[in-house]
């Protein structure tokens, strides 16, 4: 009995800390995409080396589309996403009074890649990729010499992207031309280390993920040029392939959205302001292994944030053979 | 006449080649049985000694007292750690007293009637729930319904309601063990059942009840799935507010409402990045997550002794 008031003053303690409203206020929440998330890591970094103690971020990884719906239910300030906003995601933020606006931050290329063992395939049309991806192909096209006749009579092992992630959304969009439509017989995983491991380890392999996964396994995978479609030329997936808009169509911007109510608050005003800078971000973009907007595409988020222009200029969700200047125009016209 | 005629009195040949099939097998299946052990022990202790050779290198006082970084070399486990930490002191403290409580409850109070025995049988298909059920049932309960959000009493509260059962089970076996002659000499002595309880039967069982909550806490500390499912975060450059402060009432319980990262996630986080020293630092991080189980383990072990020598 002796003890009772003194846990009955700890239990009042804790309850009565309760969210502090001064807590939250220095405190900006992130979530979504795994693809963006090496970029607004590093953005977070560099912003709690300069506000250590004042302000505090947190960013997390539950894909574009979870990110979305906790941005959308108002519980983070700023969403990763490796598309634009989809149309029901755009109601559910509707229906919540959530109000964004959507900032380009990076152009992203998918890479198609097999083992370095495989001397035959130097380059790949989107028609044959559609062949072996769309989902009539299940169980039809299983050997090499079925995509092209005089390629070898192998087996044909596939490794992809898991369906949660933005990259599968935009690579069957772009591939097969329905978002979210493949077979369903291959090799899929959320982590793209267990992909590089399959097709490093399988000759007869091929498979697709984000070339920032490419350019570090670069000695144990082969990424296979795709002919563009409007040029008809075979191009490697490379940074400057992906900056001059030549390897298309599997190059794609990717995104930050940022709650408009949000911005009032200091922290997530000044994060933003960080993210946008033109003299830090282009070098953290390229560190980190994806390919910078020009400047200008910086400077004009920048000014889409300051006038609280919301909205998407995307309509539809992925869109293929989005250019960085058609991201210019689509910014200027919010 | 016929005694003579047998060729080794006593033993029936059918019996001795039976006797010899039978310590035949007896050897085949100590062979076997040595096989797998050693298969189980050599696969456990390759598993280490390469989690060590590519861990122990990165460890070093930087490594503990940084953030986490996008650059490999700066990158540190500091808000991991701590909130591991954190996470375990919530969950012992949700587990530990309820689990005890609810152990004596039924083993000494509890008259067996049907409610009891629906209780107990919940109870053992509790221990048998798959984690990630836990974190759905967290995420329902803690995040949204009671609005606790993605903090560290949100992921005390899911691991503690996951380590409960065990914690109850271990108090009843170790309860169920002591012998009839101390609750009979207490009660003979005129003690009521809450003194027999506290004095006789709480520190007699407590050898056991111990061992339950370290097996459930080194469960606890390297889960993942649940506090996933809550949300943890994977970057956080913050430790959350201290526990003390300098004016009154110098407690402060303001980090339970803190976002946090726990060194497994760390650990899962990064194992899936493309970058080769990120999975040394993984390697590294399992050391130390390794570490502190094993650090529990000894303080337990130390506690159960101290114990027994009292008991004795």
């Amino acid at each position: 009995m002796r003890r009772l008031p003194t846990a009955t003053a700890l239990a009042a303690l804790v309850i009565g800390s309760s969210v502090g409203s001064a807590e939250e206020a220095t405190l900006v929440r992130i979530d979504g995409s795994s693809t963006v998330y090496p970029i607004t890591e590093a953005v977070a970094e560099e912003f709690q080396n300069v506000h250590r103690g004042k302000f505090r971020v947190t960013v997390g990884i539950s894909g574009t589309g979870g990110g979305f719906k906790k941005f959308c239910r108002g519980e983070t300030d700023i969403s990763n996403a490796s598309r634009p906003i989809k149309e029901s995601e755009r109601q559910a933020c509707a229906q919540n009074g959530v109000q964004y606006i959507e900032v380009p931050v990076a152009f992203d290329a998918l890479a198609v890649m097999v083992n370095p063992k495989n001397d035959w395939v130097d380059c790949l049309t989107v028609e044959e990729l559609k062949k072996i991806w769309e989902p009539e192909a299940q169980g039809k096209i299983d050997r090499w010499n079925e995509v092209r006749s005089n390629w070898p009579d192998r087996p044909l092992n596939l490794y992809g992207a898991g369906t949660d992630s933005g990259t599968y959304d935009y690579f069957t969009a772009a591939i097969v031309g329905e978002e979210g439509k493949s077979r369903g017989d291959y090799t899929a995983s959320e982590d793209d280390n267990v992909l590089v491991q399959g097709i490093a380890n399988d000759p007869n392999a091929l498979g697709f993920f984000g070339y920032a996964y490419y350019r570090e396994n670069a000695d144990k995978l082969k990424a296979v040029p795709i002919r563009n479609p409007q040029t008809g030329q075979c191009v490697a997936p490379s940074v400057e392939t992906a900056r001059d808009g030549t390897y298309q169509p599997l190059s794609r911007p990717i995104f930050i959205y940022v709650n408009v109510k949000s911005l009032d608050r200091e922290a997530v005003a000044s994060f933003v302001d960080m993210y946008l800078d033109t003299d830090r971000i282009v070098d953290l973009v390229t560190e980190v292994g994806y390919v910078p907007l020009p400047e200008e595409a910086y400077v004009l988020g920048k000014e889409n944030v300051d006038k609280r222009r919301t909205g998407t200029a995307f309509h539809g969700g992925s869109q293929i053979g989005v250019s960085i200047s058609d991201i210019l125009a689509a910014e200027r016209k919010l | 006449m016929s005694l003579a005629s047998r060729p080794t009195p006593g033993v029936d040949p059918v019996l001795l080649a039976r006797i010899r099939r039978g310590r035949r097998s007896e050897f085949l299946f100590a062979a076997i049985g040595l096989l797998v052990l050693l298969i189980g022990i050599g696969t456990l202790f390759t598993l280490l000694v390469q989690l060590l050779l590519t861990g122990l290198p990165h460890i070093d006082l930087d490594f503990l007292t940084s953030y986490p970084s996008r650059r490999a070399s700066q990158a540190g486990i500091l808000s991991a750690w701590v909130g591991t930490c954190l996470v375990m002191l919530v969950t012992a403290a949700i587990a530990v007293p309820l689990g005890i409580a609810a152990g004596v409850y039924l083993e000494e109070y509890a008259s067996d009637n049907l409610f009891t025995q629906i209780v107990e049988i919940n109870i053992s298909n509790l221990a048998g729930v798959p984690s990630i059920i836990y974190g759905l049932l967290a995420l329902g309960l803690f995040v949204y319904a009671f609005g606790f959000g993605e903090t560290i009493l949100t992921a005390g509260l899911v691991l503690g309601l996951l380590i409960m059962p065990v914690v109850i089970v271990a108090t009843r076996e170790a309860i169920r063990s002591i012998p009839r002659e101390v609750r009979e000499g207490a009660y003979a002595l005129g003690a009521d059942k809450w003194q027999v309880t506290r004095m006789f039967i709480l520190p007699a069982a407590k050898p056991g009840i111990l061992t339950g909550v370290i097996v459930g806490m080194a469960r606890a500390i390297g889960e993942t799935a649940p506090l996933v499912t809550i949300g943890a975060l994977t970057f956080i450059a913050f430790l959350p507010p201290p526990p003390f402060r300098a004016e009154f009432p110098w407690l402060s319980f303001d980090w339970l409402w803190s976002p946090f990262t726990v060194l497994p996630i760390q650990v899962f986080n990064w194992v899936s990045r493309p970058q080769t020293e990120f999975h040394e630092l993984a390697a590294a991080a399992a050391v130390v997550l390794l570490a502190l189980t094993l650090l529990m383990n000894a303080f337990a072990i130390w506690i159960r002794y101290r114990a027994r020598r009292h008991l004795g």
